[in-house]
């Protein structure tokens, strides 16, 4: 999740570029007159880029109803549409019509309505007009019906949609109004946990700054809040609804796009402009959070409909219907639909064979049979080429119309009993499995690959304190028998009560106090973290709720908490703690971050007594190795971590030390030094620390037990028992990961890992001898019973998987499949069409592949040979982990393995980050977690939790693929059972195309006397119960080796059904061979009642065969199905029907007077028998000779002792030497990384800058950065004090030179010191303000939290300002601020500071600003920004964008 | 398939419970058929269920075939090919179109008397009674008495459809072809004065056609009247309403032109003629003797190699004579029985098979 964060925030910047770089130079020019005609240049720059045509003026109705757009010629309609939204595709007066014409876009429908028409020319029409009409008719009906229910469900989720409440500035009040009525430039009120009604501009909001904090969770799935920022101008002007109404901006921006997080814009209010960017919009859908009120423009109202294709507002995009993705890519596993093509050109193949049949015979009589040849005018081509048509008509029987319907059928049925399965229904979150595509069933009997994130999907997610071990003592959680009734920890009134980690004995050490190890240990765990703390709105508003970047430090600090070490607050340089009810506050002297590199984080603190201590925690490795001296309670507990790490916990070490003045005073001066280096700052600063954490006193080392979920083992074993891969694919680190991989069982000792280097060995080797294929196959190296893994990570991948970078093919065009949503109804309709047969092309595929790569072997790049050893080698592994991949190479692997394997993949995972896999995987599983619903709503499953997966697999899976098979089998049977008779009966009547089968037979036959029990074993079969399902996971092989139905059963069933149709057919002819008389039926009508008949009921008795599961409804529909046959016979063969069109009922009482003979009825019970009693002993035979399975598990365990005796695993650093010891702070952070980086912004300078080695990997990038932003940072300035001494200094003009520390807007810049600072520091207002009311208390309420607590005057300070006039104080309140905490803490200031100090320019103390402005411009201490131009940091979107703006802006600056 | 569609979940975002906090659950109901636990039988076929069946089916089919084969072989028939084209025969004297009308008779004996009610047949082979046009060729409305129909044939019809701009009735190419030899049976006696064997023309179509599916044209006049305006089909040569004399079997009613209008399925066919009836107990209905058969050879065959025949036939319960069925019972019994026994060596010869993993469909 944080992953698509960042990348999206890169992305979001750099598409930002060339449109905004301009925009930004505008602003400062414009106003201050510097250059008018510049302006209109610039202005003209972004017009290029991004024409500006969407123009809206607020509360201006009558301006904004004037623009027009062309529809159609010259006829024009309002360009601004309402906020109606219509998701529905029909109404009352286009259904028919439209849906009509969606049906007949479907090549089987048109080829249906073709052979219609066809049937109406008399020379070739060889079916009555209903035979053919009335399947087609019922066919459309129910598509229809189905079209009708799902749309009237949409009108009304669009109904509730569109009558949700809203106020709305009418006249001088906000009245409630229906979301419907809103237009474009309507200004609306929002307060907390309303959603968005249309996409706004964000005028004010009860917030400082103006800031409003959104979840776009409905959009995204992001769930982490983000905040938007109202422009500084509208922000100090609109303060009360008066000033509201008589708002009279005007907004041009770019026509409504499908760009979610780009949006170029301009305001225009009293003559001036305003850039705008998405920043200051709130997007349709966005829930407002923890903002009591906030005040929009309406932009973009309503959302085009969705039939109509226009490019449409963000809000649309998010929630537009296209719940069933469409695979575009054409693999074997989802074949295009051309499946009914091939069987057509069969039945083409077929009818010119029997046509030219016609032709010989025809040359042969035609003069003889004088009373035939008289009908015949035509000559003996022209006739036989009629008698193609008549044929091709005539077996149109064959393509399986109804197949196809009674397969959409048969997947929604089967997905309907998933949602309704209660062994999958997650209780907790109130979750049921939710199949939202219904036509991936088959394939969940087949998956091979399963591609699993991690964190939320195998864990929990929810880290939990499970042991610890202080001073070389464990404290292990006491045993559930001593584990006091109540909460042991109520004597705390912070607990809260989370912990479930209960140590009596601990507990009275702790509380005894005397233990000063004990103490320490707590306190390094209260103080040593980057949490921050977050007031919320529950019922004990009293206790602070902990915003961590990572779910460890947050169980760290929840336990101490509860043992009596709470964290309180935090400020930009002190942390308060509540020591066992005693609050103590401590200084922060050095915040030394985690980062990869460093596997540790200290805090450097001065204590209340004034003692400066260091407190570090890291992963056991750095920590050890930086101890004091040979400890006494070194070796206890490093056996404690060996025994953890043994549990699979994730351990940490804490230390501390105390520091003497005179060394921190060296230190501090070193650190100074360090931190404003202008190259290599990062390695410096690592070094400054290291200097420091030196000669630590162990305290001890906790143990967090990142859960499984419920069953995750258990899973993974029956997975891999059904022979199924697992691979995981994390973005976590590699230690986190195999810990995992071990905890779930995944791995296991006896597995041999492949590390990177010898994959690399491997893959060497393989293209070595790539040039004879033979010996590449079997990766000589392993015998094949030793059971591999393989670990690797993402970057890993990337140099490995060149070629797929550069033409991921495959996943592009997953991709697009998913943006191109023109016409997802009609996608998946025709995707469902071949999804009957595709089963069948993909065990064709399978058999292809071989001779095809063989073939292309030849041609191969060697990029492509090497992809090809990766996945080999990957496919042999038991399991593959894959650490530290980012959600497109999740994708891409996942589409590597589709590329190579075709194979049916599964992609599980929760999380925004996992969509791209989940996309690109045949089946997407999404799990209902914490992490949002884009996961869930990208997928074609819901599930409630990881072990469901077994169930969704090994049983309802296999069930459906068996039933899908069974169905499949059947249905060829039958259909060739029927339709071949009358080739035979071709054979006996001159190849003149005469039906075989009365009209009404064969239009019902498919309709009525054979679905019920296709049905029924589409719907209901069950070879094996639910639990042997489960308990025999080998079972499910057959559906990974396409076992029950590949081209030998599709052969098989067309052999069956061929030998059924002979049977009856010649079995009846030979019978009735010139015979006459009372009970004879060599005359044609009884002939047809015999063979349709004898038919019938050998297809019934195939299907009573089959079925293995027969319940009451089974005899239903049997009985029901042979009812129809009766019921219908009589209906059709009555005089009643026979008066009114005796054409169309031919076949007068013909049943009748052949039933009545008991010869008939030995005939057919002959019949019936000769076609069952073979195919029984067959299958007896098969069925008798069959190996049972081999019994599993004595087999499996044997060889895999011996492997790990005669291979020791030279790598792998387990055991008692190695120990999987995590820093386990997760390497994408949620928004509190936000927070975090943002707060310490704040902080003094070497706080600030220590967040800089936060990331090593980009140290390089930083460094190119860095000369440029000084430069262009010093330009800046220097430019403004320039103006500033002419006299002419503007507030505007000043801040250009915020721009570059802060995201786009300029105007928020100026507001909060910087964007980054901006949104944590609100964080903190948030918790300590919980009263936020009025506009005007804004500007007071975000002092406050700024204000440390060692300088207790600042406040009052400041509360004395905002006494004066509402726009200014806030403006000077700020650098007042900070520029009395400056000569303090730093010398040199910190990049923030130059902004503050511009504003400060505008106040009354030019002069100190003055001072201040120099160093500024030489330090060029930018440091700040530059962590998050990392692309590794993946929430830092804002931040993203901030610092890749800056090369841009400093081009055109230049 | 876009069916589970929900709009509202993804505007509201989804699962986790609405804030409104509603206390209905979706936990899916824990019904058996729900939950897929209908109670069912499930049949697992095994040897012990199987075999017996087999064994069963064969000692029941072999006695059935065995008494349908008596049955069949107790059925006295007899076959006289007239077609002529030998020279020998004396019907080659009819090949040539030149004689009308031509009669020719043939001699045969019949060894052994024919007891009960006999069926007389034509059989006629190669004609191709069953070729999609010609089936087609007829208007079921004129022949079920529509009188619009009677004067304005339905297309189907053509080229039959009218004559000389009279519409034909019937029309169409089945009734334009219709059999019209006339087949006359006469025992020849010791006292060398043959009996003509009385033929009954009626009952030899089924009921239902005769009585429902064909009808004259309604109207009290006579026949002729109620025909008018039409003219007979060009082959014909009377028209319908002369068919017969009887007025019940005349017109569309005529059991004759019924019968052929009821298209063969096969080339080979055989279409009832007439009915002997048994007179009494005592006599038997064609006593053994010398019989000679008298035809009015009216209808060519020659030129599509067709081949016309009488057939002489007792009937019994299952019809006329017919080998083929009780051999085919006979032979499924045996078939059965065999298999049977395969699946009992095999079963016997690999018995350690598991029926729990049977996943074979």
């Amino acid at each position: 999740m944080g992953d698509t964060g960042g990348r999206r925030g890169a992305q979001r910047g750099r598409k930002a570029q060339p449109g905004r770089a301009g925009k930004y130079e505008l602003r400062p020019k414009g106003p201050a007159g510097m250059g008018s005609l510049s302006h209109g240049e610039d202005f003209q720059d972004g017009n290029e880029n991004t024409a500006f045509t969407w123009d809206v003026k607020a509360n201006n109705q009558a301006y904004n109803w004037q623009f027009k757009e062309k529809v159609f010629l010259c006829w024009h309609r309002q360009k601004y549409k309402t906020n109606v939204i219509r998701t529905a595709k029909y109404n009352f007066f286009s259904f028919l019509p439209w849906n009509l014409y969606e049906q007949f876009h479907h090549v089987s429908n048109v080829y249906f309505l073709l052979i219609i028409i066809l049937q109406g020319i008399p020379e070739i029409s060889t079916l009555p007009w209903f035979t053919l009409f009335a399947p087609l008719v019922c066919l459309i009906v129910i598509r229809a019906t189905r079209d009708l229910v799902d749309d009237i469900g949409r009108h009304r989720s669009d109904r509730a949609i569109n009558s949700r409440p809203c106020q709305v500035l009418v006249g001088k009040s906000f009245v409630w109004q229906e979301w419907k009525n809103l237009c474009v430039g309507d200004v609306i009120r929002l307060s907390k946990d309303s959603i968005v009604p249309a996409d706004l501009l964000l005028l004010a909001s009860t917030e400082p700054s103006s800031l409003c904090y959104v979840e776009t969770a409905d959009i995204d799935g992001e769930t982490n809040l983000k905040f938007r920022q109202a422009l500084m101008v509208t922000h100090q002007e609109l303060t009360s609804t008066r000033k509201m109404a008589s708002f009279q901006g005007r907004v041009t921006c770019e026509e409504p796009n499908s760009r979610m997080h780009q949006f170029v814009g301009c305001l225009e209010w009293n003559g001036k402009m305003y850039p705008l960017d998405i920043g200051n919009l709130l997007l349709r859908g966005c829930k407002i959070r923890n903002t009591d009120t906030c005040y929009g423009m309406v932009i973009y109202a309503g959302c085009p409909s969705v039939t109509c294709g226009l490019p449409i507002p963000s809000w649309c995009r998010a929630g537009s219907p296209a719940p069933a993705r469409v695979p575009a890519a054409p693999s074997p596993a989802h074949p295009p639909p051309h499946a009914a093509p091939q069987i057509f050109l069969l039945l083409v193949v077929m009818s010119t064979a029997l046509a030219m049949s016609f032709g010989l015979w025809m040359r042969e009589f035609k003069d003889r049979h004088h009373y035939l040849w008289i009908l015949y005018q035509g000559g003996v081509a022209l006739e036989s080429f009629f008698i193609f048509w008549a044929f091709l008509i005539l077996l149109s029987a064959m393509v399986p119309l109804a197949m196809f319907i009674m397969a959409e059928f048969i997947y929604l049925g089967n997905s309907i009993f998933i949602n309704w399965d209660q062994e999958m229904y997650y209780a907790p979150l109130d979750v049921p499995a939710k199949a939202r595509s219904t036509s991936l069933n088959d394939q969940l009997g087949q998956v091979e690959y399963i591609f699993s994130d991690k964190t939320g999907t195998l864990t929990q997610n929810i880290l939990t304190f499970k042991k610890c071990c202080i001073d070389g003592h464990v404290y292990g959680p006491d045993s559930e028998s001593r584990t006091p009734k109540g909460n042991p920890y109520l004597w705390n009134q912070f607990a809260d009560g989370k912990l479930r980690f209960h140590n009596e004995k601990l507990l009275r050490i702790v509380r005894a106090k005397r233990d000063k190890v004990v103490r320490e240990f707590w306190r390094a765990l209260a103080i040593c973290h980057t949490v921050m703390v977050q007031e919320k709105d529950s019922e004990r508003p009293d206790l602070p709720v902990y915003q961590a970047a990572s779910p460890d430090e947050e169980a760290l600090v929840t336990a101490a908490r509860n043992f009596g070490y709470v964290f309180l607050s935090r400020t930009q340089d002190t942390i308060t703690l509540m020591e066992l009810g005693e609050e103590r506050v401590y200084q922060v002297l050095a915040m030394m971050d985690f980062n990869s590199t460093r596997k540790r984080m200290s805090v450097l603190v001065r204590n209340p007594e004034g003692t400066i201590c260091l407190y570090t925690k890291g992963a056991d490795t750095v920590i050890l190795e930086r101890l004091h001296r040979k400890h006494s309670a070194k070796l206890s507990t490093e056996e404690a971590l060996a025994a953890f790490a043994k549990e699979t916990l994730r351990t940490l070490c804490l230390a501390y030390k105390e520091v003497d003045e005179a060394t921190y005073k060296r230190w501090h001066q070193r650190h100074q030094e360090a931190s404003v280096l202008l190259q290599n700052r990062a390695q410096a600063l690592q070094e400054v620390y290291n200097k420091m954490e030196q000669n630590l006193k162990l305290l001890g080392a906790t143990a967090i037990e990142d859960r499984l979920q419920d069953g995750v083992p258990d899973t993974i074993k029956y997975l891999k028992k059904a022979s199924i891969k697992i691979w995981v694919l994390t973005g976590d680190k590699q230690e986190t990961a195999v810990n995992i991989g071990f905890a779930c069982q995944l791995l296991s000792d006896n597995i041999h890992i492949l590390e990177e280097k010898e994959i690399v060995h491997i893959l060497e080797a393989c293209s070595k001898c790539s040039s004879n294929p033979l010996t590449k196959k079997g990766f000589p190296k392993f015998p094949p019973h030793i059971k591999l893994a393989m670990v690797i990570d993402g970057d890993f991948l990337d140099k490995l998987l060149l070629s797929l970078r550069k033409e991921p093919r495959a996943l592009i065009q997953n991709v697009e499949a998913d943006d191109s949503r023109q016409e997802p109804w009609e996608a998946v309709r025709d995707f469902l069409r071949a999804r009957g047969l595709s089963m069948l092309w993909q065990n064709f595929g399978v058999q292809q592949t071989p001779t095809k790569s063989k073939d292309s072997k030849t041609r191969e790049s060697p990029e492509v040979q090497r992809e090809r050893a990766f996945v080999d080698l990957a496919s042999r592994c038991q399991a593959v982990i894959c650490c530290r991949v980012t959600p497109k190479q999740k994708a891409l692997i996942v589409a590597l393995v589709k590329k190579y394997h075709q194979v049916v993949t599964l992609a599980i995972g929760d999380g925004a980050n996992d969509v791209n896999m989940i996309k690109t995987a045949d089946i997407g599983v999404g799990l209902a977690g914490q992490e949002g619903m884009q996961a869930v709503q990208n997928s074609d499953f819901a599930l409630g939790q990881f072990c469901f997966l077994q169930r969704l697999l090994l049983v309802h899976g296999r069930w459906s693929y068996m039933r899908v098979c069974k169905f499949l089998r059947y249905f060829i049977y039958k259909t060739l059972a029927i339709t071949m008779t009358q080739i035979w009966f071709a054979f006996y009547n001159g190849f003149s195309a005469q039906p075989l089968y009365e009209g009404w037979f064969l239009a019902l036959f498919n309709l009525l006397y054979t679905t019920l029990p296709c049905l029924y074993v589409g719907l209901f079969e069950q070879d094996v119960s639910a639990q042997q399902s489960l308990q025999m996971p080998k079972l499910y092989v057959a559906g990974l080796k396409g076992e029950l139905f590949n081209y030998w059963v599709f052969l098989q069933a067309i052999a069956h059904g061929t030998a059924t149709s002979l049977v009856n057919f010649f079995m009846t002819l030979w019978i009735s061979w010139d015979t006459a008389g009372p009970c004879s039926f060599s005359d044609y009508q009884s002939f047809v009642v015999v063979v349709a008949l004898s038919g019938l009921l050998c297809i019934t008795m195939e299907v009573i065969l089959i079925v293995k599961y027969w319940t009451v409804l089974f005899v239903v529909a049997i009985v029901l199905s042979l009812s129809f046959y009766g019921v219908m016979t009589y209906v059709t063969q009555s005089y009643g029907l026979y008066q009114i069109s005796p054409k169309t009922f031919s076949f007068l009482y013909a049943d009748h007077n052949m039933l009545s003979c008991p010869s008939t009825m030995l005939v057919i019970l002959s019949n019936v028998t000769l076609n069952t009693l073979p195919v029984l002993a067959l299958r007896m035979i098969c069925q008798t000779l069959k190996k049972p399975y081999p019994k599993e598990e004595a087999e499996e365990e044997a060889p895999t002792e011996e492997i790990f005796t005669v291979e020791p695993i030279p790598h792998l650093h387990r055991g008692s030497c190695g120990r999987r010891s995590s820093y386990a702070f997760s390497h994408y952070e949620g928004y509190a990384d936000l927070i975090t980086q943002g707060t310490i912004l704040q902080r003094p300078q070497e706080v600030s800058s220590e967040l800089e080695s936060d990331s090593p990997v980009t140290s390089e990038e930083e460094l190119l950065l860095r000369p440029n932003s000084s430069c262009w940072h010093f330009r800046k300035l220097s430019l403004g004090r320039l103006r500033h001494h002419q006299g002419e200094v503007s507030f505007e003009e000043m801040k250009p030179s915020s721009a570059m520390s802060s995201s786009s807007s300029v105007d928020r810049q100026s507001a909060v010191n910087s964007d980054n600072q901006g949104s944590p520091t609100k964080k903190l207002p948030a918790a300590m303000n919980r009263a936020s009311g009025s506009f005007q208390k804004l500007q007071m309420v975000k002092k406050r939290p700024l204000s440390p607590k060692q300088r207790p005057p600042l406040p009052e300070n400041l509360l004395s300002t905002k006494e004066g006039s509402v726009p200014l104080p806030k403006e000077r309140a700020l650098p007042k601020k900070h520029q009395l905490s400056l000569p303090e803490s730093q010398p040199q200031p910190s990049a923030t500071k130059p902004l503050p100090l511009g504003q400060t320019l505008w106040g009354s103390q030019t002069e100190s600003s003055e001072e201040k402005l120099s160093p500024v411009s030489t330090s060029v201490p930018l440091g700040e920004s530059q962590p998050y131009i990392s692309p590794k940091e993946p929430h830092a979107s804002k931040e993203g964008t901030v610092v890749e703006t800056l090369p841009g802006t400093e081009e055109s600056s230049l | 398939m876009a069916m589970n569609y929900n709009s509202k979940d993804e505007v509201d975002g989804g699962p986790p419970c609405p804030p409104g906090g509603t206390a209905k659950t979706r936990r899916p109901d824990n019904t058996a058929f729900k939950q897929q636990r209908l109670p069912a039988w499930q049949p697992i076929l095994t040897a012990g269920t199987v075999l017996p069946t087999f064994f069963i089916i064969g000692l029941i089919f072999i006695p059935i075939g065995i008494g349908i084969f008596v049955t069949s072989n107790n059925i006295r028939e007899i076959e006289i090919d007239y077609t002529g084209t030998e020279p020998s025969s004396p019907c080659n004297k009819c090949l040539s179109p030149e004689v009308t009308p031509c009669i020719c008779t043939i001699d045969f004996t019949l060894e052994k008397s024919f007891e009960g009610n006999v069926f007389m047949y034509y059989g006629l082979s190669n004609f191709y009674q069953n070729h999609r046009r010609y089936v087609k060729s007829r208007d079921d409305s004129q022949l079920n008495g529509d009188s619009s129909a009677l004067l304005n044939p339905s297309k189907e019809c053509e080229p039959y459809r009218r004559n000389e701009d009279k519409p034909i009735a019937p029309c169409g190419a089945i009734a334009n072809s219709m059999f019209n030899d006339t087949l006359e049976l006469f025992l020849i006696g010791n006292d060398s004065y043959p009996t003509p064997i009385t033929l009954k023309k009626k009952g030899i179509a089924w009921w239902t056609d005769k009585n429902i599916k064909f009808r004259n044209p309604s109207g009290a006049e006579s026949l002729e009247e109620r025909f008018k305006g039409t003219t007979k089909p060009v082959n014909w040569l009377n028209p319908v309403y002369m068919l017969d004399s009887d007025p019940d079997n005349n017109g569309f009613v005529n059991e004759d032109f019924i019968v052929w209008m009821r298209t063969a399925a096969l080339p080979t066919f055989r279409k009832l003629y007439r009915l002997i009836e048994r007179k009494s107990d005592l006599h038997p209905t064609l006593p053994a003797g010398r019989y000679y058969l008298n035809i009015t050879y009216n209808y060519p065959v020659h030129s599509f190699d067709g081949r016309k025949r009488m057939i002489l036939s007792t009937i019994s319960w299952m019809g006329g004579k017919n080998p083929f069925l009780g051999i085919a019972y006979i032979a499924i019994g045996s078939i059965s029985f065999l298999l049977g026994v395969v699946l009992l060596v095999i079963n016997h010869k690999y018995r350690n098979s598991s029926n729990t993993a049977d996943i074979t469909i």
